[in-house]
């Protein structure tokens, strides 16, 4: 039996895109999403939302091969969206941080010209209570933001880094767990991060 | 950054997608008492669910002068969709002209009993919309036929000459 998407596209869809933008203007805010749905395992409810709301025939999708079939049918038949050929290739990607880690590299950056050609990534934690502590600054942070992901690499706030030097060039990050969804964006510099 | 044209490429015509494409093409005439009353009397227990709301929308139709011309945006219809999975896992899809949701259902359930049970629905459910939309193609031609009107030209004097 396959599974079932948003009950509303419409409204629900809205409801989705309003508390991502929120979570994108104020980084390092967690909002809830998704609680309704009820995606294939092991996809997060809020990965979900995210992408059933962004994703369309236009935008070239990406999924890590740790993800079941599943997944990736129930993303293309709801959302419409084109499977990419390659994570550079791809306006958004899925990538789940405990299976397949997390290599900024691999994405596209977009280009001077176009910034906005770059990948976004959905990053799926275990937890945004729990692991490593990010410290955050930048655009849409009062003095300084905080939040927790569970099993981030080691050395990604060096790769954060330089995402955040090839400014206006970079990736943003949408990092969720269950049906819990914080955001990323290049313009944040993490100023510190402790497990 | 372009999409992958392979999701955009149309199916190859195979036979499978010319017989697919010839039975939805008919249910997307089909009046609604043409599908609800075959399916009660021979599917009652269909149980087909929808995997997506059904939803109206707009298409663009675009056109082309005399078939080969250079093609233009026509304008947008009204078109209904539904998509709907049978407990055994067919998939039908529907869309037709207009707003009748039932009818739409109606007919994505044809159509995914159709890949189910093909020989069934075809003398069940398309063989009479087949034969209903061909009396009508072949009554407009009658009625078009009896209006047409031959010219003769005879000669004018100034060609004569």
């Amino acid at each position: 039996m396959s599974a079932i998407a948003f009950a509303d596209p419409t409204f629900e869809s809205q409801a989705a895109f309003r508390r991502i933008m929120r979570a994108m203007s104020a980084p390092g805010t967690i909002v809830d999403c998704g609680e309704a749905l009820a995606p294939p395992p092991p996809l997060a409810r809020a990965a979900a939302a995210a992408l059933l709301t962004l994703a369309d025939f236009e935008t070239p999708l990406w999924i890590a091969p740790s993800f079941p079939v599943e997944v990736g049918d129930y993303l293309a038949f709801h959302s419409g969206a084109p499977r990419a050929a390659a994570p550079d290739k791809a306006a958004f990607a899925l990538v789940d941080l405990a299976a397949d880690g997390l290599d900024l590299a691999r994405f596209t950056w977009g280009t001077a010209e176009y910034p906005d050609r770059s990948t976004t990534i959905v990053v799926q934690a275990s937890s945004l209570a729990a692991g490593r502590r990010l410290r955050l600054s930048g655009p849409g942070i009062k003095d300084e933001a905080e939040f927790a992901v569970s099993l981030l690499p080691a050395d990604f706030q060096v790769h954060w880094s330089a995402n955040r030097a090839a400014f206006p060039r970079g990736v943003d990050l949408i990092l969720v767990a269950d049906a819990r969804l914080v955001a990323l964006p290049r313009s944040t510099a993490i100023i510190e991060g402790a497990d | 950054m372009s999409a992958d044209d392979a999701a955009f490429r149309p199916q190859p015509e195979t036979p499978e997608v010319a017989a697919r494409r010839r039975a939805m093409a008919l249910l997307a005439r089909a009046r609604r008492e043409e599908l609800a009353e075959p399916i009660a009397k021979r599917w009652p227990d269909h149980r087909a669910r929808d995997l997506k709301p059904i939803e109206s929308g707009l298409v663009m139709l675009r056109g082309r002068i005399g078939g080969d011309g250079a093609p233009f945006n026509l304008g947008e219809a009204t078109v209904t969709r539904a998509v709907v999975e049978l407990p055994t896992g067919e998939r039908g899809f529907a869309h037709i002209l207009g707003r009748d949701a039932p009818t739409a259902r109606l007919a994505a359930i044809a159509d995914a009993l159709w890949r189910r049970e093909a020989g069934d629905v075809e003398t069940v459910i398309l063989a009479p919309i087949a034969e209903r939309l061909a009396a009508e193609a072949a009554k407009t031609r009658a009625e078009t036929a009896a209006t047409r009107v031959d010219f003769f030209t005879l000669v004018r004097g100034e060609d004569a000459a």
